[in-house]
């Protein structure tokens, strides 16, 4: 079991808050991981463009470290920005790291005039292609590709890690922050094993044990979708259902719920759109998921969702005020994170709800299973 | 020593200790009323005047003499068409415990005489072998303890239904959703299915006890079973009536009763479940259904469009279809459209190492709504006993085979494999049932299982009664004879049909709450299972357990 915790809001922060305020958790992980989602980047030293795609990953080898750069200028890409950390010695564990790399691109001139769809393919292409050069020795690790998102994953604790890196020098900060704190259950320790799960700017964390794992991932796996790999945590097919469901189905968010929760025959017998939502939950029965989960997410849009499973068996909460908000797997998370809100308001979703942070961050959005089905044809 | 004329032995003369099933007689006890041998299917039991000799001694004359005395007892009769089947129909309604027929400990030597005029033996049943099953080795290992919270089998809500038909991949069915294309057929039924016995294999009976069960389990328990009809028909009351929407009509290479299907078409108040097009049977693979001569009553006869008393051997192959190929064009394809696209039509082969092919060709096929494969375990009314025995291929690893190709394509969703033969060989139903789902199958058939538990069929694997075939089901399950068939109450029948399945539901539940599942049924969760059986394990690709 992990903790997790989000934050969003209008003002840039450091992940360093929000390490700080995994503290608070402590108790749910066993610091044999962390990972970290920053969206909404901000460089001290550098005046980011988001559309520029950020490359963030590790190299354990010096000689890793020159195959990445010699492939990506091979491939096209053009170089804007490489964020250099600043390390302090005696906190990280693990030894065989040459170098963490966060690293600005701009693509492929032949690529300027492209779709954002055909954009987000190369970038897809390029990001499992640098994963695939190590496939033998795992020597280059890589996390995400895309623009206005970066990632950090390393194993051991939180804050030690965050100190590590001198995370709380305020070179970087970001609108979102996502964090877990890895609790080692069932798979051995592996950096591509630590959450949040990335694809094509869609993120997730979950915690808890996916216990559908199996018939899940053999699903998804055979539909041979580029990205469609690695599952070393039984919590990463949570990314590519959200994936698949947005960019594969083209549906609305509002489908998300629908595939991994889907109602009963009986409460979709009087659902205005039922008959639809029926055949939904038929043509996509392999990816219903048993839980115990709570699934927190974010988008390219800097929408940022949360969603139980059916059971609840893992609640998590959100709260916040208007520009700032958060969402954790426990509510002394969120204290944590969003210490000046009103906690009378924060919210804890039951089984039918889906809690969206939306982009403007006003406030939140609760949607529920129950209500209309917005038009397919609208998304 | 005589000479070998002077007594009647022929090469077919068996002793009393050659036969499997030996009846022990207590004459202490025996009243003689008669129940025993006038219930006995087999005429194996007769009651018989014998003399016997009483020493006699008067002291005072000091001679020795005999006195012989005649009296009435009970004997077994030692030919091979009347030996005793060991069905035990005689301890059941003698009033004294005075007689039972107990296993031969010797050599069964009927065995080599079973052949007689050339005829090789035919029986019901299903393969005579003993002990536990594959299925009966697995075990459910994937325990959910304390990394995630174990659920409550008697509170948590379950959704352990399957669907049956053709399920479109998600990309087709939105682009069908919103283009306005045929989406396939398709039911959301109770992973047991009744597995197909035909009216005409079973009595009238039996047939109205199990579709009145299936009514209750429906309308009253809200367990969704379905039954299959088998070979032969659906009486035409039940094509007329509400309750076909539980009935799974098979249509079979003699075609038998779909003159009468047909002909009801119009009037059907509502769809079948769905149709099953049988190619192969995994009692006896290569050969059609069988109905002996002896079953085939007045009732029978009309249902199937042919003269009384005759024998009903169906082909083995459709004798309309060249080829798979053409198999599941024409015949999936005219059968859906028969029912105007809204039935599922699905193919039932035997387990065979070839089903994956078949397999591959119904993923292409629009119609097929599924695969229903029956292994070398299933039963049957009637068949030669050499390919009930050894005839076919075992479950398990066919349908995982089959489960394994179609998640290569992705497919495992959109073709439902349902998987027969065997399920609840030895009692276990839905131990054995959920197995098989977990190794890839969306739901399974069960019949011997069924009859056994519905109805006490005594059949079983030591070739105890298992003479479904002659029409003389001493427990009337699968007799035309109403002297036999009014022994069965068609009310006691549903209600044990009604039991079985509120129990196998809590079984399935109390199987998939510790594995952390509610929400859908586990199908293809193969991490969940384990055996303690390498080669299988390796096989099967589950984990091996000891």
């Amino acid at each position: 079991m992990c903790r997790l915790a989000l934050k969003s809001a209008n003002e840039p922060f450091s992940p360093y808050e929000v390490l700080t305020a995994m503290e608070a958790m402590q108790e749910g992980y066993d610091g044999s991981g962390l990972g970290l989602l920053l969206r909404g980047l901000e460089f001290e030293d550098f005046k980011y463009n988001p559309n520029f795609p950020v490359l963030s990953g590790i190299a354990h080898t010096e000689k890793a470290w020159n195959t990445i750069k010699d492939y990506m200028e091979e491939r096209g890409y053009e170089l804007k920005y490489d964020h250099r950390f600043h390390h302090e010695e005696g906190h990280i564990e693990a030894t065989d790291r040459f170098r963490y790399f966060m690293r600005a691109y701009r693509m492929p001139p032949a690529f300027r005039d492209k779709s954002t769809e055909e954009r987000e393919e190369e970038l897809l292409k390029t990001r499992l292609a640098l994963r695939a050069l190590s496939n033998d020795d795992n020597k280059i690790t890589v996390f995400s590709f895309y623009p206005d998102v970066a990632m950090i994953k390393e194993v051991g604790w939180p804050l030690q890690i965050g100190n590590g890196l001198c995370l709380h020098d305020g070179q970087i900060k970001s609108r979102i922050c996502m964090a877990q704190g890895r609790q080692n259950t069932n798979y051995g320790i592996n950096l591509y094993a630590c959450h949040p799960f990335f694809i094509q700017g869609i993120s997730t964390m979950t915690n808890g044990e996916n216990t559908a794992f199996v018939p899940i991932r053999d699903w998804l796996i055979g539909k041979q979708i580029p990205g469609y790999m690695g599952y070393q945590s039984d919590s990463e097919v949570f990314t590519h259902i959200l994936h698949y469901t947005l960019k594969k189905l083209k549906l609305p968010l509002q489908a998300y719920k629908h595939i991994i929760t889907p109602l009963n025959s009986g409460e979709l017998k009087n659902h205005p759109q039922g008959e639809f939502l029926s055949g939904l939950r038929q043509a996509c029965k392999r990816l219903i998921i048993d839980g115990p989960n709570a699934v927190i997410g974010t988008l390219p849009d800097e929408t940022s969702l949360l969603v139980m499973d059916q059971k609840k068996l893992r609640p998590a909460t959100v709260g916040g005020r208007e520009g700032a908000w958060a969402i954790a797997s426990e509510l002394c998370g969120v204290d944590a994170l969003v210490p000046d809100r009103d906690p009378s308001s924060d919210f804890q979703p039951m089984r039918e709800h889906t809690v969206i942070i939306p982009p403007h961050r006003k406030e939140l959005e609760i949607w529920s299973q129950y209500d209309p089905f917005p038009s397919i044809q609208a998304a | 020593m005589v000479s070998i004329r002077s007594v009647s032995v022929n090469p077919g003369s068996l002793a009393l200790s050659d036969f499997p099933w030996i009846i022990h007689h207590r004459e202490d006890r025996c009243t003689l009323c008669g129940q025993c041998t006038a219930v006995c299917p087999k005429g194996a039991i007769r009651l018989e005047y014998m003399r016997k000799r009483l020493p006699k001694l008067d002291v005072f004359q000091k001679q020795r003499g005999s006195e012989y005395k005649t009296f009435t007892g009970i004997r077994q009769v030692m030919d091979m068409d009347h030996m005793c089947i060991g069905c035990a129909m005689c301890s059941m309604v003698c009033p004294n415990e005075a007689i039972a027929p107990v296993s031969g400990t010797n050599e069964n030597r009927t065995l080599f005489f079973n052949n007689r005029k050339g005829e090789p033996l035919k029986r019901g049943g299903r393969r005579n072998a003993t002990g536990p099953t594959l299925l009966d080795k697995m075990m459910f290992t994937r325990i959910s303890m304390l990394t995630d919270p174990a659920l409550d089998a008697g509170r948590h809500e379950f959704t352990a239904t399957t669907t049956i038909g053709r399920i479109l991949s998600p990309e087709d069915f939105l682009d069908r959703t919103l283009n306005g294309g045929w989406i396939p057929a398709t039911r959301e039924i109770f992973p047991f299915v009744i597995g197909s016995m035909s009216f005409g294999a079973l009595s009238p009976n039996m047939w109205l006890g199990l579709l009145q069960g299936v009514a209750y389990c429906n309308e009253v328990l809200g367990i969704p079973v379905v039954m299959c009809t088998g070979e032969g028909g659906c009486p035409p009351w039940v094509l007329r009536s509400p309750y076909l929407k539980y009935i799974i009509l098979q249509i079979a290479s003699g075609y038998f009763g779909w003159d009468e299907i047909i002909r009801a078409i119009p009037e059907m108040q509502c769809d079948p479940a769905a149709i099953e097009i049988k190619y192969g049977q995994g009692a006896k693979p290569g050969d059609g259904g069988l109905l002996m001569w002896y079953k085939v009553s007045k009732l029978i006869a009309r249902l199937r469009g042919v003269p009384e008393g005759v024998d009903l051997p169906s082909p083995p192959v459709h004798q309309t279809l060249y080829s798979i190929e053409e198999s599941v064009m024409k015949m999936t394809q005219t059968l859906s459209m028969a029912f105007n696209h809204k039935v599922p039509v699905y193919p039932k082969i035997s387990a065979s190492t070839s089903a994956k092919a078949v397999l591959n060709n119904l993923v292409r096929n629009p119609y097929a709504a599924g695969l229903m494969i029956d292994g070398i375990d299933g039963g049957t009314g009637a068949a030669y006993n050499v390919s009930m025995d050894a005839t076919g291929h075992p479950i398990a690893s066919c349908v995982r085979d089959c489960y394994l190709d179609l998640a290569k394509q992705g497919k495992q969703n959109e073709i439902p494999i349902f998987a027969a033969g065997g399920i609840g060989k030895n009692g276990n139903v839905a131990q054995n049932g959920m197995a098989m789902i977990m190794l890839g199958a969306s739901g399974v058939h069960v019949g011997k299982y069924i009859m056994q538990a519905a109805a006490g069929c005594l059949g079983n694997e030591k070739n105890r009664c298992n003479v479904c075939n002659l029409g003389i089901c001493p427990k009337g399950i699968t007799s035309q004879n109403s002297k036999l068939y009014r022994r069965l109450d068609p009310d006691k029948v549903a209600q044990r049909v009604a039991e079985i399945f509120m129990s196998i539901n809590t079984e399935v539940k109390k199987i998939m709450a510790p594995l952390g599942r509610s929400q859908s049924l586990p199908i293809g969760m193969s991490d969940a299972i384990g055996i303690n059986d390498k080669a299988a394990a390796e096989r099967l690709q589950i984990r091996y357990i000891c």
